[in-house]
This record gives C-alpha cells, structure tokens and sequence, in this order.
C-alpha cells in the first residue's frame, strides 16, 4: 500500500473569467521511505501539488488518500490534526516566528499538540542537538544565519515525527554550500525512514533524489529514477 | 493546545510588539481611570452633601414659611393669598409637642461687624440658647447666648470673625457694633472649615430678638425642631405642623420637612448625577474596545504568515482564534487593572487636593469599569480572532 495515493486530481483556479488548471488529470503514488524530487518550469503546479499534500489546500476533483485513508472528505479540524501529526514542512522562506526563540519555535507543534512543558524541553534540546543548534536555542530568528534558520525549520518540521516531508524549495534562499548542507540533511531523516518530497529549481540536486517527478503545465510529464 | 499555553502564547505575542501594546493598554487604562476617577469624584461630592446634612445634628425636623409646591391643591390655600408669618412664639409652642425634645428659631442676614477701626461683612444669625445643643455646636472659648435673658445685647462669633477682628488677642469682654447695634462678645465657636451654606467660621450669633430688631422684622427663616429620638421623627413632624396649623387658623401655610428627606433628596440627585459621569465616561471604554478591534485586525493583518504557519503546523481554527482572543484579554485586562491603579490614583490626589471631599469610587463603578473594558476588549476582539482563525492556510503563507 502507497504512503500517498492521489488519482484524477484536478485543481482550478478561476481569474475573473480564466482559469488556471494548476493541477490536471494527476495521478501519483508514493511509498513510504521514498525520496521524491519534484521538478518543473515556475507555474507548472508544484507548490499547488504540495499545498494539496500537505491538506493546505483540497482539490476541486479527484481523490487523495494518506496512509490509506481517504483525507479529502475530512472536516477542517480532523484535516489539522493529520496536518500535526503526519507531516512537516519545510518552506523556501523559513517562516519563523520572528518573536520566539529557536527552541520555541521549534517547540510550536508540540504546544499544539498539547504535549506538556516538561516533556517539550526535552524533546527540543534533543532536536536543537540533532542538528547542531544547541548553543542557538535562545536566539531569535534574526541572529540567526540562513542555513541556522533552515535548520531550526527543518527541526520544527521533525519534532512530532511525521511519515512524510514536505519541502517546497528548501534551499531556494541559502547559497550553494549552506544549501547543500541542508539538503543532506533532509536526506539524512529520509534515510532513517522518513519520506521525503522536496520541490527543486536545482538539477543537480534534484539528480539526488531517487526518483524524480516533472511537471508542465499542471500535468505531470515524466516519472522516474 | 492548552489554556495555560494559548496564555502564554498571546503575552509572547503582546509583548512582541511593544509599541502596539503600550498603545492598546494606554487607551483601556484611560478610560477606566476615567469612569473611576470621575465617579470619586460624584460621589465624593454626594458623601460630602450627607455628611453636611448629618452634621445639623441629627433628629432634625425643619419648620419653612410658605407652603410646599408638592402638597397639592389645597382650597384653604386658595383663599388666603399670603401666608402666614413663623415666628417665635409658633417655636415655643412647638417645644409643647410630646415627640420633641427642643426647638431653635433661626434669623439670617448680613450685617457688617466692626472693632477697633477693622470692618467686616459677617452673617448674622439670630436664634436661642437651645441652638447650641441643636447643632452639636462645640465652643472655642466663653459661653453661649444666655437662656435667662432673651434681649441681652451678646454675641458668639465664628472662629474666622474672631482672628480676624482680635487676632491672638481674645475677643471675649469686647464690645462689638453691628450694623447701629452695639453687643458684648461672649462666647467664640471652634473653627468648622467650610458648612453647607453658610461658612460656620463667618456666622456672628445675637439672641434672635436683638436680631429681629436689627433686621426689623417678626418674622423667622426657619425653625429647627429636635425630635426624641430617631423613631418619633415623623411623629414630631405632625405634631409641628398640627400646632402651627392650629395657630395659624387652621391654615397649613408652612412646610415641615425631615432632615432625612432632605438627605435622602441629595443622595439621589447626586448618585444620579455619579451614575451619569459613569456613563459618559463609559463612553472611553467603548472607545478603547474599538480601538482593540482595530489593533487586534492590525496585529492579524501583521501576522498573516504566521498564521499560516500555525495552520500548516496543524493549529486547528479555534487554537487560532483563542490565542488571539486570549491577546485581546490580556491586553485589556493590563489596561484595566492599569486604569484602575491610575485611577485611584487620581482619587488619592483629589482627597489630597480637597481633603474636605470624600472622593472615593464606589465600588460598583469600580466594578463596572472593570468588567467594562474586559469585555468590551473581548467582545471587540472577537472579529478580528475569526477572521484569523478563517484565513486560507496557502494564501497567508505566501505573505511575507
Ligand atoms: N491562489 C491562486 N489563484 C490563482 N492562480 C493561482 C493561485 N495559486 C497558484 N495559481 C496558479 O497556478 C499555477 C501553478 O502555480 P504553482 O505555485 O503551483 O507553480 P510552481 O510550479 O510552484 O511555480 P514556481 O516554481 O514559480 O514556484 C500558476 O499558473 C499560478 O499562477
Ligand atoms: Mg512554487
């Protein structure tokens, strides 16, 4: 059974009287564990496949199943709790809460989730640790580096340790290096089980990836190692 | 997501934007310290007019000429067009009544008092020695008006009249001219500060025939009478006007009010007028709760991609909304127990300014004003949570 299974997808949008197929007649099935590029021309339909993945958004047609369980007809709510529970995202522009901390911004998910103080800290400095913040968990995003503040996305992402990651252009802001970095970490989690989807302008990281989908003009085109 | 963390989450989020928040705090904490300073205020001025009132010495039944709008068409009115005069003999009458302990006949006018070449506008009053008891007048120095003899030509000043006129030096002995009239300084008040009315510390006290002369008239201002005791008020009050009655030829052509009806009068005009500032200044609170409304949908507008965020981390609508409606709390619970302190404030140095004045809030309206600016911030902070808690996850994201 696929991790993820979407069939005859369709997503339009309408501009005063146009409308954009940003998603057409889409059917895609990932496994678990698998490490997916997803390329494509800007405006071929990426961050739309992944905003649908990741429950952000629904489909005007077709059907999305997530672990074997059909997450389209799910109520707002219940779609928030798979949202927390099953997947992470990592986005282009990090979207830290310029307020909070690093060690409470990746402690969000689990406040969300309700889990206690206590058990928060632990779980945090472990995370912080993983990915080499421990000495950057009381600064806030703005002291902090590009590839720092992808890190600490990318931990916030991990915490609650979802099935599958979503990164749409993780490493679109970060130079070369940094973003390479990151990307091997990314490869690292899908390597310990974690599935790994992750929209790229890049060849030669996309060239990493096992299996590779291209998109064009809300369709996919190509599909494979 | 828990209470406690959804409280925690809202303070980080207010004291996120400093600027913002002292702003939002500000306008709730002026317009509580609004409600509780201008109703210290109404009521201190009530407190004081009781007060006042309490202090003509208690038991108090006023005799006044002339009949009360209040009491209606009365034919027996209709015939005679003057009235009657009050005058002294009607005051010795009415201390006959069972129900009344004692009276005082009351004279007033102004005369202008002189001694040694210094002159001075003074308020007289011409009343008897029962006066002194009446009142709870306390003596500075000598004695009262003489019992014995009604037509002595004596005088008590108020304390003010004596510095002024004798400085350090004791007036007693000396012999005072007041208007053409001639009287002999017995007695001096102690020093009141400012009555109701009159000033206390003003007043010259002559025998109220002497005084009667020297205005040239029979006829009194008023006559206190005293019940025996708090429960034969009312009692007294019919007895007065029964005997008046009945020395006037059966006209009722006087009207006899209680001092607690009077008191009661002035309690309810000034707490209506205390209620009234309340409201207007009510009026600032609604002010602020809008004002919440707008920095909260400022503050919703600002955080947009974060909203996002929290959705994409998987925050349920209602997480979002009650963080936001928790900020909204907090804000205007600060502003409020902020006001209140301002506002006591505020109370504590008008006491200080105006020490006579009671000016203390009441606790309604502190109450009020309180409950008032939270939920007035809460029920302006509403909207602006819904429509966070509504906002589309990919478009919010996608605000930078
Ligand atoms: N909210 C929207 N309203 C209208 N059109 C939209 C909306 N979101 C996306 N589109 C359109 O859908 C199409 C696909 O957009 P999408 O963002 O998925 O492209 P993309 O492949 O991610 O591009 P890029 O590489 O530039 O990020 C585009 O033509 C875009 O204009
Ligand atoms: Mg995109």
């Amino acid at each position: 059974m696929s991790l993820i299974e979407l069939s005859a997808i369709e997503r339009v949008f309408t501009l005063g009287d146009s409308e954009v197929h940003a998603l057409h007649a889409l059917d895609l099935a990932i496994a678990a564990g698998e490490y997916v590029a997803i390329m494509g021309p800007s405006g071929s339909g990426k961050s739309t496949l992944l905003n649908l993945l990741g429950l952000l958004d629904r489909p005007d047609a077709g059907r999305y199943r997530l672990e074997g369980r059909d997450v389209t007809t799910l109520s707002a709510d219940e779609q928030a709790r798979v949202r927390r529970e099953r997947i992470g995202f990592v986005f282009q522009s990090f979207h830290l809460v310029p307020r909070l901390t690093a060690a409470e911004n990746v402690a969000l998910p689990l406040m969300l989730a309700g889990v206690a103080p206590a058990e928060r800290a632990v779980r945090v400095a472990r995370a912080l640790a993983d990915f080499g913040l421990a000495d950057r968990a009381g600064h806030r995003p703005d002291q902090l580096s590009g590839g720092q503040r992808q890190r600490v996305a990318i931990a916030r992402a991990t915490i609650m340790r979802p099935a599958v990651i979503l990164a749409d252009e993780p490493t679109g802001n970060l130079d070369r290096a940094t973003g390479e970095e990151v990307v091997r970490l990314l490869e690292a989690l899908n390597a310990g089980g974690v599935t790994l989807l992750m929209v790229t302008h890049d060849a030669a990281l996309g060239a990493r990836a096992r299996r590779r989908v291209v998109m064009q003009d809300g369709r996919k085109i190509a599909d494979g190692a | 997501m828990t209470p406690l963390d959804t409280l925690r989450f809202a303070t980080r989020a207010a004291t996120g934007y400093p600027l913002r928040t002292f702003l939002m705090v500000l306008a709730m904490s002026i317009g509580v310290a609004a409600v509780v300073v201008l109703t210290a205020l109404g009521d201190g001025a009530r407190r004081y007019v009781v007060n006042e009132f309490a202090s003509l010495g208690s038991n108090l039944v006023i005799v006044l000429p002339g009949r009360s709008e209040t009491g209606g068409f009365n034919p027996a009115n209709a015939v005679t067009s003057t009235p009657r005069d009050l005058t002294v003999d009607d005051a010795h009458a009415i201390t006959r009544a069972p129900a009344v302990l004692r009276t005082a006949p009351l004279t007033v006018g102004t005369s202008e008092a002189a001694w040694g070449g210094k002159l001075r506008d003074v308020t007289i009053v011409g009343t008897t020695a029962d006066y002194l008891k009446l009142r709870r007048i306390d003596l500075a120095l000598g004695r009262f008006l003489p019992a014995e003899d009604p037509n002595a030509a004596v005088a008590v000043i108020g304390a003010k009249i004596q510095s002024e006129l004798f400085g350090a030096e004791p007036g007693i002995g000396k012999v005072l001219r007041i208007g053409d009239r001639r009287v002999r300084v017995i007695g001096v008040l102690g020093a009141t500060g400012q009555g109701l009315g009159m000033n206390a510390d003003e007043v010259v006290i002559l025998p109220v025939a002497v005084a009667q002369a020297m205005f040239d008239t029979n006829t009194l201002f008023r006559i206190l009478v005293e019940a025996k005791g708090r429960p034969l008020i009312e009692q007294a009050k019919t007895q007065t006007l029964e005997i008046v009655k009945a020395r006037h030829d059966g006209e009722e052509d006087v009207t006899v009010i209680t001092q607690d009806a009077i008191l009661a009068t002035f309690d309810r005009i000034l707490g209506t007028l205390t209620y009234g500032v309340a409201g207007i200044a009510a009026i600032s609170l609604a002010v602020a709760g809008i004002l919440v409304m707008n920095v909260m949908l400022v503050a919703v507008a600002q955080r947009t991609a974060e909203i996002g965020l929290l959705k994409a981390l998987g925050a349920p609508g209602g997480a979002i909304r009650d963080a936001f409606l928790a900020e909204a709390a907090l804000l205007s619970a600060t502003g409020a127990l902020l006001g209140y302190a301002l506002g006591q404030l505020g109370a504590f140095g008008l006491r200080t300014a105006m020490p006579a004045l009671p000016a203390y809030p009441p606790d309604w309206a502190v109450i009020a004003a309180l409950g008032t600016a939270l939920a007035t911030g809460l029920l302006f902070g509403v909207m602006p949570a819904r429509r966070a808690a509504r906002l589309d996850a990919v478009q919010a994201l996608a605000k930078r």
